[in-house]
C-alpha cells in the first residue's frame, strides 16, 4: 500500500516523541489500544493550570505508519490549544490532513480517543468529571 | 553497486535465472507450435520440448518422467491432488489428515471439501512448527484416505519429518500428498526415497517462470489415480486438459537442472549468508527466531521483533523487500495464522519479518540488511510504549487494554 507523503514525514521525523512524568497533577496521560491488535498510543498532554493552555504533547507509539503519524499530528496539533479545544480535534480531520485510506480510519480514531483520554486523566486528577465520550466509533 | 531495494522475498517468488529465459524464448515466436498437434513439425518440436522438460523435472525429484502432470502452479496442484483424491478414492472413505500451518492453497481446498462432505483433521504443530508421526498415527480413522503435509513451511521454512510420514501411511494403505512448493530445488528431494505419492511443486519458487507448476503422481506401489478438475481434450493423462504452456515449461525444466547442479554450492553459500544475518540481528535485545532452527530450509529465517509492530516495521525497513508475519496489510488485523500455530503470543506475531535469501543474492546485501533492520528496531522501540514499559519491568499482560 502506497502511503501519503505526510504520513511517510511524521513516520520518518515523528514530532513530540517522549514521556512527561505521569504524576504530575498537570500532566493527563491516555494509553489506548491493545498490543494484539497491533496498536497501543500513549499520548500525554502537559496543562498549565492558569491559562488551561496545553504547553507540552508527547507521545510514544506501537504500530504501523499510519498510527504513528496520526499520533504525531496530534501532538502538534495539542500543543497550544486549550483543553476545551482540544476535545474538538475530530478523528477525519486526521484522516483528512495525513490522507488515510479507509483501511487507516481507524487509526485517527485510536488517536482521537487518546487525546480525549489524557484530557480525562488530566480532569480526574484535578478533581474535575470525565468527559462522557458522544461519539461512538465502534 | 548496491542495487535499493533488496531483494529478500524469495518464498513470495525468485527472479527468473537468465539461463531460464534463455531456455524460453524461442518457444514464443520461433517454435510457438502446440505440443498436441501430431500433424506437422510445429506441434512435434513442442511436444519433445515439453517431453525433455518432463525430463529434467522429473530427474530432479527422482520420478519418471510419465508421473509428472503439467499444471499452472502449485495452487492448481494442491486442488487436483486432493480434491481429485476425494473424488476417485470416495468409495474407500472421506478422511483426510493435514496441517494447521498449511498453505491456504490447501486449506482452503480442504474447507471446500468439508462441505461436500469429507471429514478433515487439521494437526497441530508444536511451538518448533513441527508434527510428530505418533499425531498423524492418533488421527489415523478407517476411513482415512490421504494424508497431506506440506514439506517445508512457507513462512518459517521448517521441514516435516517426511519419510517417517510416508512410511506410516504406506503401512496403513493412505495415500500421501505433500505440498512441497517450497521445497523442491532447495533440498534434495526424492520421492522414492521419501516415500511420497503425490506432490505439488511449482516453477516460480526455484528460478523459473511463474504460471507453471507440476503434480507429481505415482505410477507403481501404488499406481496413483486422480479425478480430473478441468474437462476438455484430455492432456496430461487426461488428469489435466488445457493446452501445455510450452514456453513455460520449458523454462520449467531448465529451472530444475539448474537447481540440481548447482544445489549443493547454492545452498553452502546461501545457508552462511542466512546464518550471518540471523546471528547479527540476535544481537538485538529481545530479537527470536521463529520455528525449528535444526529442521530447516537452508535459504529462509523468520525473526521476530518484541515490542515492535511488523507493519511499522515493514515501513522502517522500505530498502528492503521482506514480509510481515502480520497481515495487517491485508486490512485484517490478524497476525499470521502460522505464528498464532506456534503458540506464539500476538504481540510477538505481530512483529515478525521473514527474510527468504536466493541465489543472486550478495555479501554486501546481507551487511546492508542487517544494519537496515537493526536501526528500524531501535528507531521503532525508541517511540514504542510498550518497549518503554517493557524496560520499566512492566509486565504488558497485567495490563487491562481496551480492545478495539
Amino acid at each position: 500500500m502506497a502511503y501519503s507523503e505526510k504520513v511517510i514525514d511524521h513516520y520518518s521525523n515523528p514530532r513530540n516523541i517522549g514521556t512527561l512524568d505521569k504524576s504530575s497533577k498537570q500532566v493527563g496521560t491516555g494509553l489506548v489500544g491493545a498490543p494484539e491488535c497491533g496498536d497501543v498510543m500513549r499520548l500525554q498532554i502537559e496543562v498549565d493550570d492558569a491559562t488551561g493552555i496545553i504547553m507540552d504533547a508527547k507521545f510514544k507509539t506501537f504500530g504501523c505508519g499510519s498510527a504513528i503519524a496520526s499520533s504525531s499530528l496530534a501532538t502538534e496539533w495539542l500543543k497550544g490549544k486549550s483543553v476545551d479545544d482540544a476535545l474538538k480535534i475530530d478523528n477525519m480531520d486526521i484522516v483528512e490532513e495525513l490522507a488515510l485510506p479507509p483501511v487507516k480510519i481507524h487509526c485517527s480514531v485510536l488517536a482521537e480517543d487518546a487525546i480525549k483520554s489524557a484530557i480525562n486523566d488530566y480532569r480526574v486528577k484535578n478533581g474535575l468529571l470525565p468527559i462522557e465520550d458522544t461519539k461512538k466509533h465502534y | 553497486m548496491l542495487n535499493l531495494p533488496i531483494y529478500l522475498d524469495n518464498n513470495a517468488t525468485t527472479p527468473m535465472d537468465p539461463r531460464v529465459l534463455e531456455a524460453m524464448i524461442p518457444f514464443f515466436t520461433q517454435n510457438f507450435g502446440n505440443a498436441a498437434s501430431r500433424n506437422h513439425p510445429f506441434g512435434w518440436k513442442a511436444e519433445e520440448a515439453v517431453d525433455y522438460a518432463r525430463e529434467q523435472v522429473a530427474r530432479l525429484i527422482n520420478a519418471d518422467p510419465k508421473e509428472i502432470i503439467f499444471t499452472s502452479g502449485a495452487t492448481e496442484s494442491n486442488n487436483l491432488a486432493i480434491k481429485g483424491v476425494f473424488e476417485m478414492y470416495a468409495e474407500k472413505g472421506n478422511h483426510i489428515i493435514t496441517l494447521e500451518t498449511e498453505h491456504k492453497a490447501v486449506l482452503d481446498t480442504c474447507k471446500h471439501l468439508e462441505k461436500l462432505g469429507a471429514e478433515i483433521t487439521y494437526i497441530r504443530t508444536n511451538e518448533q512448527g513441527l508434527i510428530t508421526l505418533e499425531q498423524v498415527a492418533e488421527a489415523i480413522k478407517p476411513t482415512t484416505i490421504l494424508v497431506s503435509v506440506m514439506y517445508a513451511n512457507n513462512e518459517i521454512g521448517v521441514i516435516q519429518p517426511m519419510k517417517e510420514i510416508a512410511a506410516l501411511c504406506k503401512s496403513k494403505g493412505i495415500l500421501f500428498h505433500t505440498d512441497a512448493t517450497q521445497a523442491v530445488g532447495k533440498i534434495p528431494v526424492d520421492v522414492i526415497a521419501d516415500g511420497i505419492d503425490l506432490m505439488s511443486f511449482t516453477a516460480h519458487k526455484m528460478y523459473g517462470p511463474k504460471g507453471v507448476g507440476a503434480l507429481y503422481v505415482r505410477r507403481k506401489n501404488p499406481r496413483v489415480k486422480v479425478t480430473a478438475q478441468m474437462d476438455g481434450g484430455g492432456h496430461e493423462r487426461g488428469m489435466r486438459s488445457g493446452t501445455l504452456n510450452v514456453p513455460g515449461i520449458v523454462g520449467f525444466g531448465m529451472a530444475c537442472e539448474i537447481c540440481q547442479k548447482d544445489m549443493v554450492a547454492d545452498t553452502a553459500k546461501i545457508s552462511k549468508m542466512r546464518d550471518h544475518l540471523e546471528k547479527e540481528l540476535l544481537v538485538l535485545e529481545e530479537a527470536y527466531v521463529n520455528g525449528s532452527i535444526e529442521h530447516r530450509l537452508p535459504h529462509i529465517t523468520n525473526m521476530s521483533f518484541k515490542y515492535v509492530e511488523g507493519e511499522g516495521l515493514i515501513m522502517g525497513v522500505k530498502n528492503i523487500a521482506v514480509s510481515s508475519g502480520s497481515a495487517c496489510t491485508s486490512a485484517s488485523l490478524e497476525p499470521s495464522y502460522v505464528l498464532k500455530a506456534l503458540g506464539l503470543d500476538d504481540e510477538l506475531a505481530h512483529s515478525s519479518l521473514r527474510f527468504g535469501l536466493s541465489r543472486f543474492t550478495t555479501d554486501e546485501e546481507i551487511e546492508y540488511a542487517i544494519n537496515h533492520v537493526k536501526e528500524a528496531v531501535l528507531k521503532l522501540r525508541e517511540m514504542s510504549p510498550l518497549w518503554e514499559m517493557f524496560k520499566e519491568g512492566i509486565d504488558l499482560k497485567s495490563i487491562q487494554w481496551a480492545e478495539h
